[in-house]
């Protein structure tokens, strides 16, 4: 059949994203690696420095604080959050289960407030006397009062307000995954005398597979951005000794504490990697699981 | 054997039953507490857990609850002004997104044009991009515009979003039938009024979706503004909360006010639209 439409039509009603693009994201894209190359001082004056940037990067002792806080927070969320959260899509789609809607508005309820006031409310949660969680545990086992989240156990502080975040988005796609698996199957498979376990692994997990590689996926992408509620937490600094550092704030820091653009496209750069490498071995494991 | 079974299934059910209640406690008890919080004066809040007790009506001492902290931040800090900032710059972003990016996803679900996978490519590649190799660059792209501490530093680069574009082609692709662009161009319907007339019509619940995503994203956002913007009467709620808990980092009671100020907002409207948000969310990654 002939092209009916005239044919810029496409092009104008695509070109407001594609402006977009060029103009926010193309020419920042090539202007990072350009940026990457320079030392700034502030958005105008600049000087050549080649790879001076990556090499003191890699030099600097608060850069590796920043990457292992981040590689290590990123492992334990997907470790803690996916499971749970998966356990909780199971039980929500029992179909015998009253309340369903109310319990996955609960769980889902703290994905809807930002990350920034994620951060405040754990700030005060996290506090010596004060605070939530010192009190809970102080009154249901004689946990110590004074127990020190925010000063000694930064990452455990982060990866407690980050599941308590994140773990029902996660739920949320896994049971509207769970919910597409045919119950005829599931059926058949019970009158073949499937147990109930072995329903899980041979039906319900590759039912939902690919679901379940973007909720990994996701988390891991996700936990590599980890900004704001170190931000808020420990302050800009991560704490006395970057306890609390991650990558994205070190290139927070070194781009708008201090100044350098350049440096901090360079960090830029390395988020990227790092991002690409989480992609990577992503679809290894898929790849491995499916064969 | 059928009652070890029933048993057997009455156990499941009950022990079901007993981990989601945990577990939401463990969801709404943060709430419970700031919301406790934010009326407690600062003395009751190292003396008791919830709300202070006492020999009111149901064992709570009802006169020791205070406003105080709602004043505070409420007159005294200008989160009004804020919340009305955070309205602004959520609304017309999510209008502007949405609409751009459903023309967007139609065109690459339903025309054929050159260039056409360059663009899917791009579309990918917007989404896969970390937002922080942008900002440095973007940064200095603003500066050279001269859009620094104005709202179009906000603006301009959430006009459209790959996200959206992505989920509105899904959407198209999977509900809205060729023949019916065809019949409408025979009709002599001008490609406009096709999308308006048509295509909007029947990918109204995405639309509503999106709306409410990159409303709340936009709500949500603390990094642009924090950069971008300098002047005290332009902040966002997000970045007002943020400087608020540096200057008043011990008053908990004003902390938590100010927090559910800044939260109530986007709660309710969830708590409006949840259905048409939870279908949106999904609907990127499972097809149905």
């Amino acid at each position: 059949m002939k092209q009916p439409f005239h044919p810029l039509v496409p092009y104008g009603f695509l070109s407001p994203f594609l402006i977009v693009f060029a103009v926010f994201m193309a020419y920042p894209i090539i202007n990072a690696v350009y940026l990457s190359t320079q030392q700034t001082f502030g958005p105008d004056a600049h000087t050549f420095v080649f790879l001076d940037n990556f090499k003191e990067i890699f030099t600097n002792r608060l850069f590796y604080r920043a990457v292992w806080n981040t590689t290590f927070y990123t492992l334990g969320s997907i470790v803690i959050q996916v499971p749970i959260a998966l356990a909780l899509a199971v039980m929500l789609n029992q179909p015998w289960l009253r309340g369903r809607s109310l319990y996955r508005l609960i769980i889902f309820s703290p994905a809807l407030i930002g990350p920034i006031f994620v951060g405040v409310i754990f700030s005060i949660i996290f506090q010596k006397r004060t605070g939530l969680l010192n009190k809970v545990l102080n009154d249901l086992m004689g946990w110590s009062l004074d127990f020190p989240w925010l000063q000694e156990h930064a990452i455990t502080s982060l990866l407690i307000a980050g599941s308590w975040m994140w773990i029902g988005f996660s739920t949320v796609y896994l049971l509207a995954a769970l919910q597409q698996v045919s119950p005829t199957l599931m059926d058949a498979a019970r009158i073949d005398g499937a147990g109930s376990l072995q329903r899980f692994r041979y039906i319900t997990i590759p039912a939902i597979r690919p679901v379940l590689s973007f909720v990994l996926l996701f988390s891991a992408i996700n936990s590599l951005q980890l900004f704001e509620l170190p931000f808020i937490l420990f302050g800009y600094q991560g704490g006395a000794g970057g306890e609390g550092m991650t990558v994205v704030m070190y290139l927070y820091n070194s781009g708008f504490s201090y100044g350098d653009l350049g440096y901090a496209s360079a960090v830029g750069w390395i988020v990227t990697f790092m991002s690409l490498i989480a992609v990577l071995v992503h679809r290894r494991l898929i790849h491995y699981f499916e064969s | 054997m059928k009652t070890y079974k029933s048993e057997l299934l009455f156990i499941q059910k009950v022990l079901t039953y007993i981990l989601i209640s945990i577990f939401s406690l463990i969801i709404i008890g943060p709430f419970i507490w700031l919301f406790c919080g934010a009326f407690k004066n600062n003395e009751d809040q190292f003396n008791f857990l919830f709300l202070p007790m006492g020999e009111g009506f149901l064992g709570i001492e009802w006169s020791r609850l205070t406003l105080e902290h709602f004043r505070l931040v409420l007159s005294g800090l200008n989160f009004g002004n804020s919340m009305m900032n955070s309205f602004f710059l959520a609304s017309v972003i999510s209008l502007c997104s949405t609409f751009f990016s459903a023309m967007g996803g139609y065109t690459l679900a339903k025309f054929d044009f050159r260039g056409k996978s360059l663009c899917n490519g791009i579309v990918f590649l917007s989404i896969i991009i970390p937002p922080s190799l942008l900002l440095a660059p973007v940064y200095q792209l603003l500066y050279n515009l001269g859009l620094l501490n104005s709202y179009w530093a906000l603006l301009l680069p959430s006009m459209s979003s790959a996200l959206g574009v992505y989920l509105f082609r899904q959407t198209c692709i999977n509900s809205v039938p060729d023949e019916l662009i065809y019949a409408a161009r025979i009709d002599g319907a001008g490609e406009w009024q096709i999308f308006r007339h048509i295509v909007v019509p029947i990918i109204r619940p995405m639309v509503g979706a999106f709306l409410l995503i990159s409303f709340l994203a936009t709500w949500n956002n603390f990094l642009q503004p924090q950069l971008y913007l300098q002047d005290d009467i332009k902040l966002p709620l997000s970045v007002a909360i943020s400087q608020m808990r540096g200057a008043y980092s011990t008053n908990y009671g004003a902390i938590s006010a100010g927090t559910i100020v800044s939260v109530a907002p986007v709660m309710l409207l969830f708590l409006l639209l949840q259905k048409e948000f939870i279908t949106g969310l999904t609907r990127g990654a499972i097809k149905g």
